[in-house]
């Protein structure tokens, strides 16, 4: 086994909202009304079915209530447990469904705001992404500007399947913000549910649903690239979270590939994709979807050609290991800490600034 | 490497292209606004018939969104799998230090020169008073 080195940063925890209830307090007059006189119950979708053995491992599991949804959980099993020095808290709560924009808007402040006095405030080890009403794009940027002057949020988290591909020039002003302070955009596994998650339809099984969250991934990484956010954008970075990394060599090879005959259509992509998504995309490392054997596994990495774009992550408090295993077997010393620290520096830059503490709102 | 007359110049129009063999290798040969350039008819990726490929131009972009088109009729693109190739210099698009088709020059003599030598017109009867296409193999 891997042994997690001292100083590792895990770039990829789920903190909880314990139910709507906890996030009432941190609405405006409005919205607590409306929240309280809709009924509007949680806000769950179909993503991480509480029963779901995936949703969370059986010794992290609450006697009651949600995983992950109190400090004291999330100290004792996400930080202590793995001596990790920081951890990355991708709160997965459902505004990303809503239809309203201003309803997104105001639920996603609520969340950020929730996130900085019931975590950040109480946990220096923790740092957070910046929950953003992709439902509208200058109302995700109004959200991003509130929070940047907040060093402890240090990355933009947006989900893999949404109204429409990444790329598009609907989303830049996102980019836009995020280049400017320094966040990296982090996109998640999971979606809005407006559209079936699969390019397929909508399948049976949540297994089905889970698996390909992986083509998803694929389809936003040749979005990203083909529309040019990356030339846009050169100094921004994106982190593909929970989603998997074997894929990726393949995907790549298959890009660069139609990019050699059809690039006249992308003039702007000007050097091979396989290039630009080892200088500005980053994986984490949970779930580890490679093959049972260390050997093979190394050759991956080979085909990745960089050992620059994984992240240490543990996926907390999802069931994807057990124990402290989160680093396969058999990974060089080199690797390994490129993984658990260089890589994560490398790409959070905020991380290397000076915390200030108190809220940004 | 030698000089081989394979045509007259009239043959190969502004904007033509031909294909010639010249001791066993097949040859695009273009005309490009007046100026002759020469490629090995085989595309390195998988050996495509770069000849019957698209005559086309440079797409280039300063940023998404912003198309420049320049150097119209000097690239060609492999019918097969639509990779570009400089005509001037045989260089591919997408990685031109490492991959790029043989290019061959091409030059336009006059009869008189060509009649004097030393140049190979295999199946070509020379007559001073005309222009003639002449590749270096």
């Amino acid at each position: 086994m891997t042994k997690v080195l001292a100083g590792t940063i895990d770039c990829d925890i789920h903190p909880a909202v314990p139910s709507l209830q906890a996030l009432l307090p941190y609405l405006d007059d409005h919205w607590r009304e409306m929240a309280t006189t809709r009924g509007i119950d949680e806000l769950n979708t179909i993503s991480y079915p509480l029963n779901s053995p995936l949703s969370c491992r059986p010794d992290w599991k609450p006697a009651q209530g949600r995983p992950g949804s109190t400090l004291e959980a999330v100290q004792r099993e996400a930080l202590d447990g793995f001596g990790t020095s920081i951890a990355i808290a991708n709160c997965l709560y459902g505004i990303q469904l809503f239809f309203s924009e201003d309803m997104a808007a105001a639920f996603a402040r609520a969340l950020n705001s929730w996130m900085a006095a019931e975590w950040l405030d109480k946990e220096p080890r923790l740092r957070a992404s910046i929950v953003v009403p992709t439902q509208n794009p200058d109302m995700a940027v109004d959200e991003i500007e509130r929070w940047a002057g907040d060093k402890r949020f240090v990355q933009v988290l947006m989900l893999v399947s949404g109204d429409r591909p990444l790329g598009k020039r609907a989303n830049w002003p996102i980019y836009a913000a995020a280049e400017r302070h320094g966040l990296a955009i982090g996109i998640h596994a999971g979606s809005n549910y407006h559209h079936p998650p699969t390019p397929v339809g909508w399948s049976t099984t949540h297994t089905e649903d889970y698996v390909n969250q992986a083509p998803a991934f694929q389809s936003q990484v040749s979005s990203l690239i083909c529309e040019g956010v990356f030339n846009k954008f050169p100094h921004l970075k994106v982190v593909l979270l929970e989603s998997g990394f074997t894929w990726l060599p393949a995907h790549l090879w298959r890009l660069t590939k139609f990019w050699r005959g059809l690039r006249m259509e992308i003039p702007w992509v000007d050097r091979a994709p396989s290039d630009i998504a080892r200088s500005n995309i980053r994986l984490s490392l949970q779930p580890v979807d490679g093959p049972p054997d260390a050997a093979a596994l190394n050759r991956l990495f080979e085909h990745m050609q960089s050992d620059e774009m994984l992240l240490f992550s543990t996926d907390y408090p999802h069931w994807q290991f057990d124990g402290t295993d989160a680093m396969p077997d058999g990974i060089s010393p080199d690797l390994a800490r490129r993984i658990m620290i260089d890589n994560p520096r490398a790409t959070y830059a905020r991380l290397s600034e000076t915390v200030v503490m108190g809220t940004g709102a | 490497m030698s000089w081989h007359v394979i045509g007259l110049a009239s043959d190969i129009p502004p904007g033509g292209r031909q294909l010639v063999t010249i001791r066993g290798r097949p040859i695009a040969v273009f005309n490009v606004n007046g100026e002759y350039f020469g490629l090995l008819n085989r595309c390195p990726h998988q050996g495509g018939p770069m000849c019957e490929g698209l005559l086309t131009g440079l797409v280039e972009s300063a940023e998404p969104g912003k198309y420049s088109y320049s150097r119209k009729g000097e690239i060609i693109r492999c019918p097969w799998h639509g990779w570009e190739f400089d005509v001037r210099t045989g260089q591919s698009y997408c990685d031109p230090e490492k991959i790029r088709t043989r290019a061959y020059p091409v030059e336009i003599e006059d009869g008189k020169t060509v009649v004097e030598g030393p140049y190979v017109a295999e199946k070509i009867p020379v007559k001073v008073e005309e222009s003639y296409i002449v590749v270096d193999v």
